[in-house]
C-alpha cells in the first residue's frame, strides 16, 4: 500500500445510494418480502388515564390473535418503560398502545383493530402544562445528564442595579418529528433468533434493547436498517413498534409487519415537549450583559422522566458575570416526549435569541453588535477554553453576504404594496460530540477494501462520508472502498443522533484504516471507547448565525420567508454537497417551527387533535423561496481525527428566532409563542 | 382481477379494500411508491395513472383494472431522475419516488398549458415553469428532509430550461 496525496474528504461526492433512491430500488424497513407474512395493527387507548379491564374481540372480525395485557407474553424490563407494551392494565395517556391485532392482511388487521371493544375504567386526567402547577418539580438532571440548575454571581443584585432590562416569557408548542417514512418493523423468528427489519437511527442499540426485553443475549437479535426515511430523533431508540412486531411474530409463529399509520406516530413514537420559558437579561447602557437568567418549563409522561435540556445552550452563549439557568418539569397524563432535532437547543435558543433581539431594540444597538459585545473568551460558566469558536465571524461574514449593513433598525418601516418587509438575525450553537464506536476494515486481493460499521444513514450522507474518510485514511481512491452499514451484526456503532454520527463513526473508521496500514494485516478492528472517555467534554460546539427576510401581508397576515441564510462554523466540512443539504433541511424545519408546526392539544380528551399531515403543517415546496447556507473553513484538531463538528441539527437552532425577529422588524409585533399564526398578527396590522 | 403496471399485466386475487398503493407494495413487490400517510396528505405514494399523477393510497385497486399505471420503477434514466441525482434533490429518499413521478406528471400538465395557483391572469403569456410555478405545482409532495431547494433546479433542468 502506498500513501497518495489523494483526498476524498472535503469533495462533493454524490450520495452512493442515490441511484437506488431515485429508481425505487432502495429498500426501507417495511419493504422486505416474507413468506407467510402477517400484518399487525396497534389499538390505542381512547382515554388519557384509567385502566383497561378487558378486551372483547368481535367474532366476525379477521384477527388471528388480539394481544393485550390479559394474554400478551411477559416481557423483561427495559430502561424505557414505553417498551413494556401490553404488560399492565394502567393507561398513562391517550393513544397508548393497549392491544395488538395480528391478521392475514393489512385490511383485515386494520378492520379488526376498529371492531375490538375495550372495557375501560376511565379516571380524571391532567394534560396541560402550566407554569403555576403545584406538581412542578426540579429534575435532578436534564438530558443527557446536565445539572438542572446552574448559577454564578448574584443575578438578583445585578438585575436590581441594571439600567436596561428585559423580562419576557416565550412559549413553544409540542412539535412532532414526522419523518416521511413512518416507523415500521418486520419481525421474524427463526428458533430463538430474531431478525428485525426496522426503521431506526441505531441498529446496534435497537438489537440490544429488544434482546433485553425478550430476555435474550444481545446477539440473538439482528436488526437490519439499510435505508431510513428520516428520523429527526424519533427513531433514536427502539420504539414500541419493534417490540410489538416481535411479540406478534412470536405468538403467531409467522413473520409480522407492523407499519405505523401516520396518525399513530403523533403519540406512539415521541415528540418535542412544549415549553414555557422566562428570560431575564440585564445590561449596561452600552450593551454589556450583567445578568442572564433563563428558566424553562417542560413536561413528561407518568411513565418516565424525560427532561428536555431547554436552557442548556444559554450556558455557553454569552458572557455575563451573573447568571442562572434552571428547569422545571411537570408529569402529565400525556405521551412521553423524546428527542427531536436539536432537543433543548431549538426551543431554548428560540427564546434566548428573541430576547437578545428585544434587548438590542431596547438599547438601540444593532442586534449583531450586541451579540459581538457579549462574546465570551472561554466557556462562560466553567472557564474551559473553546476548542474553536467562530461565532462572531459567522455573524459578521453572514451579515455581509446577506446584506445587513444599512438596515434601518426601526420596525414597521418598509412597505411594498400590501407587504410589510423586515429582516432578522439570530445565533445558533450545537455541541460537537463523539460517542464510542467500533469499525472493521478488511483488505482484499484485488486492491479493494471493505469497511464495516453498524451505523445508519437516515439521509445524512453517512454512507458516502464514511467512504470518503476511509479512502483518505487508506490512501486509496473511493472506488476501492465498499462500505457496509445498517446492520447490527456489524461492529457496534453509536446512534445517528446528536449530530455525532460522522464524528463518532469516522473516528472508528479512521482508526481501523490506520491500524490496517500500520499492521500490514488483512483485517483490523478499532474501538474508540477509551479515546473518547479520555476526552474533555466542555468547550466543544459548532456555531452559526441565521438571517431572515420576511414579508407580512398587511391585509391577510400571511408571512412569507423571502430569504433565509445560514452561516456556520462547524469544523471541517466532510462533504459540502451533503452538508449543505443538512444545513438547509435544518433551516427549513426551523421555518416550520417558526410559522407552521404546532401539536394542538384538546385538554378534554388529552389528545393532539391535528394528528395528521393535513392538519399538522410542515413546510411544503411553496413555502421555501430563497434559501442558502455557507460556512467558514474552520480548523479544529482537538475534536477527532477529521476535525468535524456535525451539521445535522444546528440549522434548526436559531433559524426560528431569526424569522420571528424579522416578523417584528417588518410589523412591530413581537410574537412570543410559536408558531407565528395569522391570528397573532392580524389584530396588530 | 388484473392490474397493469409499467406495461405488464398482473393477475391478482385482492381484497376489495386494497388500494393501488397496497397492491403495488404488498402484492407486486413494487415498493418504489411509498406510504407516508395513506390519506392523500403527503404525496409519497404518487404514481402516474394513464399519464396523470395521482395519490395511489386514495385509489381502490379494483376500480382501476383498465388503467395504465406507471411507477418509479417504470422509468429508466429519466431526465427528472438524473436531475435529482445531479442536484442532491433528496436526503432520506423516502419522498423521492413520489416527487419524481409527480414532477413527470407536472411537466406534462405544463406542456398542456394547465395553469396553477401561481399562474397570473393570462396563462398564455406566463412562464409556467418559473421557480415559483415549480414550487406551487410540486406542493402536494411533502419532503420532511427539506430537499425542496435542490429539487427546483433538478426539475427545471429536466424540462430543458
Ligand atoms: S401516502 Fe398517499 S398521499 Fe401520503
Ligand atoms: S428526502 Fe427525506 S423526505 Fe424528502
Amino acid at each position: 500500500m502506498t500513501a497518495t496525496t489523494h483526498r476524498a474528504v472535503g469533495t462533493p461526492l454524490a450520495r452512493l445510494e442515490g441511484p437506488k433512491k431515485v429508481t425505487g430500488a432502495a429498500k426501507y424497513a417495511a419493504e422486505y418480502p416474507q413468506d407467510d407474512l402477517a400484518y399487525a395493527w396497534i389499538v390505542q387507548s381512547p382515554v388519557a388515564r384509567g385502566r383497561l379491564d378487558a378486551v372483547v374481540v368481535d367474532p366476525t372480525d379477521e384477527a388471528i390473535v388480539v394481544l393485550w395485557h390479559g394474554n400478551a407474553p411477559r416481557l423483561r424490563d427495559a430502561d424505557d418503560p414505553e417498551l413494556a407494551v401490553l404488560q399492565s392494565a394502567a393507561i398513562s395517556y391517550r393513544g397508548q398502545p393497549v392491544a395488538l391485532v395480528v391478521a392475514d392482511t393489512p385490511e383485515g388487521a386494520r378492520r379488526a383493530a376498529q371492531t375490538v371493544r375495550l372495557e375501560i375504567t376511565a379516571e380524571e386526567h391532567d394534560t396541560v402544562l402550566r407554569t403555576d402547577h403545584p406538581e412542578l418539580y426540579t429534575p435532578e438532571t436534564v438530558n443527557p445528564g446536565f445539572p438542572s440548575e446552574t448559577a454564578a454571581g448574584d443575578v438578583d443584585r445585578a438585575w436590581a442595579a441594571a439600567p436596561v432590562r428585559i423580562d419576557v416569557e416565550y412559549a413553544t408548542p409540542a412539535l412532532h418529528n414526522n419523518p416521511m417514512e413512518p416507523h415500521a418493523t418486520i419481525a421474524r423468528w427463526d428458533g430463538d433468533e430474531l431478525t428485525l427489519w426496522d426503521s431506526n437511527q441505531h441498529p446496534s442499540g435497537v438489537a440490544a434493547t429488544v434482546s433485553q426485553v425478550f430476555g435474550m443475549r444481545p446477539d440473538q437479535t439482528r436488526v437490519i436498517t439499510e435505508h431510513v426515511g428520516g428520523g429527526f430523533g424519533s427513531k433514536g431508540t427502539a420504539r414500541p413498534n419493534a417490540v410489538l412486531a416481535a411479540m406478534g411474530a412470536r405468538v403467531t409463529g409467522r413473520p409480522v409487519k407492523l407499519a405505523l399509520p401516520r396518525q399513530q406516530m403523533f403519540t406512539v413514537v415521541g415528540h418535542r415537549t412544549p415549553t414555557r420559558q422566562r428570560i431575564r437579561l440585564a445590561a449596561t447602557s452600552d450593551g454589556a450583559l450583567t445578568a442572564i437568567d433563563h428558566q424553562a418549563f417542560s413536561q413528561s409522561s407518568r411513565l418516565f422522566e424525560f427532561a428536555e435540556q431547554t436552557a442548556v445552550a444559554t450556558r455557553h452563549m454569552y458572557a455575563a458575570p451573573n447568571r442562572r439557568t434552571g428547569h422545571r418539569l411537570l408529569r402529565l397524563d400525556m405521551p412521553t416526549p423524546r428527542w427531536m432535532r436539536a432537543p433543548g437547543e431549538a426551543p431554548g435558543m428560540f427564546a434566548l435569541e428573541c430576547a437578545m433581539d428585544e434587548l438590542a431594540a431596547e438599547l438601540g444597538i444593532d442586534p449583531i453588535e450586541l451579540r459581538v459585545r457579549n462574546e465570551p473568551e472561554v466557556e462562560p460558566e466553567t472557564g474551559t477554553p473553546f476548542t474553536s469558536r467562530h461565532y462572531v465571524d459567522c455573524l459578521r461574514q453572514g451579515a455581509e453576504r446577506f446584506g445587513w449593513s444599512g438596515r434601518d433598525p426601526r420596525p414597521r418601516q418598509r412597505r411594498e404594496g400590501d407587504w410589510w418587509i423586515g429582516t432578522g438575525v439570530a445565533g445558533a450553537t450545537y455541541p460537537a460530540m463523539a460517542q464510542p464506536s467500533t469499525a472493521r476494515v478488511r483488505a482484499f486481493d484485488d486492491g479493494g477494501f471493505e469497511v464495516a460499521i453498524g451505523a445508519a444513514d437516515l439521509g445524512t450522507g453517512a454512507r458516502t462520508i464514511l467512504t470518503q474518510i476511509a479512502a483518505d485514511a487508506l490512501g486509496v481512491p473511493v472506488e476501492r472502498i465498499t462500505i457496509r452499514i445498517g446492520d447490527s451484526s456489524l461492529p457496534k456503532a453509536s446512534v445517528a443522533g446528536g449530530s455525532s454520527g460522522s464524528a463518532s463513526w469516522g473516528w472508528a473508521v479512521t482508526g481501523a484504516c490506520r491500524a490496517l496500514r500500520e499492521s500490514g494485516e488483512r483485517e483490523a478492528v478499532f474501538d474508540t471507547t477509551e479515546l473518547i472517555q479520555k476526552q474533555e467534554k466542555e468547550g466543544r460546539h459548532a456555531f452559526g448565525a441565521h438571517f431572515a427576510e420576511v414579508r407580512v401581508d398587511a391585509v391577510t397576515g400571511e408571512v412569507r420567508v423571502s430569504r433565509l441564510f445560514g452561516m456556520y462554523a462547524a469544523g471541517r466540512i466532510l462533504n459540502p454537497r451533503t452538508a449543505r443539504s443538512q444545513f438547509l433541511g435544518g433551516m427549513i424545519m426551523g421555518m416550520g417551527m417558526a410559522l407552521h408546526e404546532e401539536g394542538v392539544l384538546d385538554p378534554a380528551m388529552g389528545e393532539w387533535v391535528n394528528h395528521d399531515l393535513a392538519e399538522y403543517h410542515i413546510p411544503a415546496h411553496a413555502d421555501v423561496e430563497n434559501i442558502d447556507a455557507a460556512w467558514l473553513d474552520e480548523q479544529d484538531d482537538q475534536l477527532n481525527p477529521m476535525g468535524s463538528k456535525g451539521v445535522g441539527e444546528i440549522g434548526i437552532v436559531g433559524s426560528p428566532a431569526a424569522i420571528v425577529n424579522a416578523v417584528w422588524h417588518a410589523t412591530g409585533v413581537r410574537v412570543r409563542d410559536l408558531p407565528v399564526r395569522l391570528d397573532k398578527l392580524l389584530p396588530h396590522l | 382481477m388484473r392490474l397493469t403496471v409499467n406495461g405488464i399485466e398482473h393477475d391478482l386475487d385482492l381484497d376489495p379494500r386494497t388500494t393501488v398503493l397496497d397492491a403495488l407494495r404488498e402484492h407486486l413487490d413494487l415498493t418504489g411508491a411509498k406510504k407516508g400517510c395513506d390519506h392523500g396528505q403527503c404525496g409519497a405514494c404518487t404514481v402516474l395513472l394513464d399519464g396523470r399523477r395521482v395519490n395511489s393510497c386514495l385509489l381502490l385497486a379494483v376500480a382501476h383494472q383498465d388503467a395504465e399505471i406507471r411507477t418509479v420503477e417504470g422509468f429508466e434514466d429519466h431526465p427528472v431522475q438524473r436531475g435529482f441525482l445531479e442536484h442532491d434533490g433528496f436526503q432520506c429518499g423516502y419522498c423521492t419516488p413520489g416527487q419524481i413521478c409527480s414532477a413527470v406528471g407536472m411537466l406534462d400538465e405544463v406542456e398542456r398549458g394547465w395553469p396553477s395557483a401561481a399562474t397570473g391572469g393570462d396563462p398564455e403569456g406566463e412562464d409556467l415553469l418559473s421557480d415559483a410555478e415549480i414550487r406551487e405545482r410540486m406542493s402536494g409532495n411533502l419532503c420532511r428532509c427539506g430537499a425542496y431547494p435542490n429539487m427546483v433546479p433538478a426539475i427545471r433542468e429536466a424540462a430543458g430550461r
